[in-house]
């Protein structure tokens, strides 16, 4: 399409952070009217770059101009009062205000008071031109995930954003929330606003934005002029700087069944409860869960590790019953696992990363006797597992939450696999992991498979269970609606049953 | 039993009811606006204390009591903001802090009195506030002489409670106090200034608790002395969690307090002389450590309370 003058161009931004280069001479454009794509890796400075433009960081060099005017962006007031609107990651919201109190923030009232009214008449006029409906009193904790969302998009529209920017907004969706997003994205577009879309995932950036900025290192690595005719692998090897070859899942036989589940339902504690659900996972199978967060795999994660106790349903690992449903039990019996949340349920993040490498089998003979720990053999444990595993840390004393995202991810792999379990349950294993990193964990887990493991990965991301999974069950409120083979299984499939349409196993 | 009924449940019963809660009211809404910004005020007594003292000083020598409520109330958006400097601006520990405001002062109000007073056997006193019957309204049976007899100090009270509710939850500036209080990014990044508003909040709720010790040494006790709070200040925190962090909960509470708070004195004062005093003095508050246990399981506090807010974080 021909490109009018740009709405905002951003031009040599420079942002350091001590002597860590998030961005360095970066230049950006978006016209009105288009949708442009910002690709990168983790820490590739995506997210830097828009937070200098939102005003939340002062760039060290370059310049902002708006249809031309340069302007000085210093806080999120004055991003706004240029027009600029920003969805982000995790979502700006009070939990207990109303979605219109939500909208209201920052707005001067009329005569010393809340304009309602006027809040209202605003809310539905946008409602009616982008088709982004809601209820203006229901408290936001009373929103799903979808709806937060476009409540965050709404706002922006409300304080007349001309240009908005969202930072990987499909993070949190079901893939029929993504059609919904996308539509109204286009709309917003044909409108004449400009949209920068944050993202990692290459489909949906080839399937809607116009044109692609690709940051690599803080640098532009590279544009994109028509992405819809432009491979993803393309694209992953402009994000990376080299070729990436996704990792081959070779035909396997599966053996006895290593885990199995019958029947569990848990009561509703935390989060949506399990309601009979039975699987089986047999030796060397990745069985894959799939389902938009918050349909249970919370509570199916805590039982298969033994931190929750089922209310009804029987679990076997390796054969034997459980029958106490401990950490400890499960993890006698054979069980690792990775937990969803690496800093509060993995590790330890202010104590030594030794410390966290051996905390699950710290009772054990290997690294205490007598009551009295092991030092020498805490840390020569943590010293052969981040050799093996390439870890990369100043050292095994070093505190574990200063290391990186992907170097954590191993280290939790590490202590899992050095003591061969017989079944792996992994939740979200690469969420927040750049390409390489990722990577690396799945061969490992292939590797795993190989020798004979049974391993569920929980997971939203239906392209990376797709490629990882022999099987892969769909969870829909707390149930299994369905299990696939991978071989007949496609994201289309998948995105249906997790709306809770049922499956054919 | 009877006689002790009729001795306790009488005109003058909810008159004192009324007077006892009128301090607590003001504290509880100065604590609530300050927590409601996401900042626990822990200087709430010693920031009473001050008042009733500097208070107290300025109208015992200016002869004005208005002059001394101005006093009190400037004391206590003083304190309020070095509150606010050491939590909001610097982001330090609010605990730590608040309690360094009370200890600092406690200690200062009994060294400006020493030092204005000098040591006096009969500690001085001074003509406190009267009583100001409203016209017409005061003839009501009962509800008269209770609620429309009363000092000036007690019809602001009255009036802060609406006030406080249409304050929080009709104007743009509550709307920006409820929000720092509950996720300070999202205010933030809506062009709130979340330093600005919790600064303001914290000193707003310092002007109330200024308020609370006026009212006490001019207009309840008509004189200072070092007991003068006496832990008003920390019941006020415990009734901002039993009245849900909301202005008509929170004097609701208030006035619940005092009720049990008045039955007490009425109990002392009766046929019930064989027990110890200080058995009836204990009740309040044990009332008060019931109510909370009962009621505050379900209270969910501001989410970011305690927490400082910073920007460019990393």
């Amino acid at each position: 399409m021909p490109l009018p003058a740009p709405l905002i161009e951003m031009r040599g931004i420079t942002k350091r952070f001590g002597a860590v280069k998030a961005n360095e001479a970066v230049d950006l454009s978006v016209a009105p009217g288009e949708i442009l794509g910002l690709l990168g890796e983790n820490g590739a400075g995506k997210t830097t770059l828009m937070n200098v433009l939102f005003g939340a960081y002062a760039p060290d060099a370059g310049e902002i101009l708006i249809q031309g005017q340069p302007v000085r962006i210093t806080s999120s007031a004055d991003a706004l009062a240029a027009g600029i609107g920003m969805v982000h990651q995790h979502f700006h919201l009070a939990p207990r205000l109303t979605v219109l109190e939500n909208l209201l923030i920052g707005i001067p009232g009329k005569t010393g008071r809340i304009d309602r009214a006027g809040g209202l008449a605003r809310l539905a006029e946008i409602g009616r031109q982008h088709g982004l409906t809601l209820d203006p009193n229901l408290p936001v904790s009373a929103l799903s995930v979808g709806e937060q969302q476009r409540l965050e998009i709404v706002k922006a529209l409300f304080r007349g954003a001309r240009l908005l920017i969202l930072d990987e907004p499909t993070a949190v969706l079901a893939p029929s929330e993504v059609d919904g997003l996308f539509s109204a994205l286009r709309s917003m577009a044909a409108q004449g606003l400009g949209i920068i879309f944050i993202s990692h995932k290459l489909n949906e950036v080839r399937a809607l934005t116009h044109r692609c900025t690709v940051l690599r290192h803080g640098r532009v690595a590279g544009r994109v002029d028509d992405p819809a005719n432009t491979t993803s692998s393309e694209m992953a090897t402009l994000m990376c700087g080299h070729e990436i070859v996704p990792p081959a899942r070779g035909p396997s036989t599966p053996g006895a069944a290593v885990l199995t589940l019958d029947g569990i339902s848990t009561s509703k504690h935390s989060g949506t409860p399990l309601r009979d659900v039975s699987l089986a996972v047999r030796a060397g199978e990745i069985l894959g869960i799939a389902g938009v967060s918050g349909n249970g795999q919370r509570a199916l994660a805590e039982v298969i590790s033994g931190t929750r106790v089922p209310d009804a349903g029987q679990m076997t690992i390796a054969g034997s019953k459980v029958s106490r449903f401990s950490p400890r039990e499960v993890q006698a019996l054979g069980l690792g696992r990775i937990p969803e949340d690496r800093m509060t349920t993995g590790l330890v993040t202010n104590l030594p990363l030794a410390d966290s490498m051996v905390l699950p089998r710290i009772g054990t003979a290997a690294f205490s006797s007598g009551g009295l720990l092991k030092p020498d053999a805490i840390r020569a444990f943590a010293e052969a597992q981040i050799n093996a595993y390439d870890i990369r840390c100043p050292g095994p004393m070093t505190r574990a939450g200063a290391l990186s995202g992907g170097n954590l991810q191993k280290a939790l792999l590490a202590r899992e696999l050095a003591f061969d379990p017989k079944v792996l349950v992994v939740s979200q294993p690469t969420r927040g992991l750049d390409i390489g990193a990722a990577r690396f964990i799945h061969e490992k887990f292939l590797d795993m498979r190989a020798k004979g493991c049974g391993i569920i990965v929980i997971g939203e991301d239906l392209e990376e269970l797709l490629v990882l999974c022999d099987r892969i069950a769909v969870m829909y409120e707390g149930r299994i609606v369905g299990t696939l083979d991978s071989a007949d299984a496609t994201v289309a499939r998948l995105g249906l049953m997790m709306t809770g349409a049922e499956g054919h196993s | 039993m009877s006689a002790v009924f009729e001795q306790i449940f009488q005109v003058g019963f909810l008159a004192a009811i009324i007077r006892i809660a009128t301090p607590l009211a003001f504290a509880t809404l100065g604590e609530m606006f300050s927590e409601r910004a996401g900042v626990l005020n822990l200087g709430i007594e010693g920031i009473m204390l001050l008042s009733a003292m500097t208070g107290f000083t300025a109208a015992s020598l200016s002869g004005s009591l208005w002059l001394g409520v101005l006093a009190a109330v400037l004391t206590g958006m003083l304190m309020g903001a070095l509150h606010a400097l050491f939590t909001v601006v610097l982001g330090l520990s609010q605990h730590v802090c608040g309690i360094g405001v009370t200890l600092f002062s406690s200690g200062l109000a009994y060294f400006l009195y020493r030092l204005i007073f000098g040591q006096q056997s009969v500690p001085p006193n001074i003509k406190g506030f009267q009583t100001l019957p409203i016209p017409v309204l005061s003839d009501i049976p009962v509800l008269g002489p209770a609620v429309f007899n009363q000092f000036a100090l007690v019809y602001m009270a009255i009036l802060a409670i609406p006030l406080a509710a249409f304050i929080l939850y009709r104007t743009p500036w509550g709307l920006s106090v409820r929000m720092v209080g509950e996720n300070p990014r999202a205010a933030d990044s809506a062009g709130v200034s979340v330093i600005a508003t919790r600064f303001q909040a914290v000193v707003l709720g310092g002007a109330l608790m200024g308020l609370a010790g006026a009212f006490l040494s001019m207009a309840q006790f008509n004189a200072f002395t070092f007991g003068v709070v006496s832990g008003r200040g920390w019941v006020a925190i415990a009734l901002v969690v039993f009245g849900r962090w909301d202005p008509w909960r929170s004097a609701g509470a208030a006035l619940l307090f005092a009720f049990v708070d008045a039955l007490q004195l009425r109990m002392q004062a009766s046929g019930l002389g064989h027990i110890p005093y200080e058995a009836f003095l204990m009740l309040p508050f044990i009332f008060t450590i019931v109510a909370m246990a009962v009621m505050s399981r379900n209270a969910v506090a501001p989410s970011a309370l305690l927490k400082p807010f910073r920007r460019e974080e990393r």
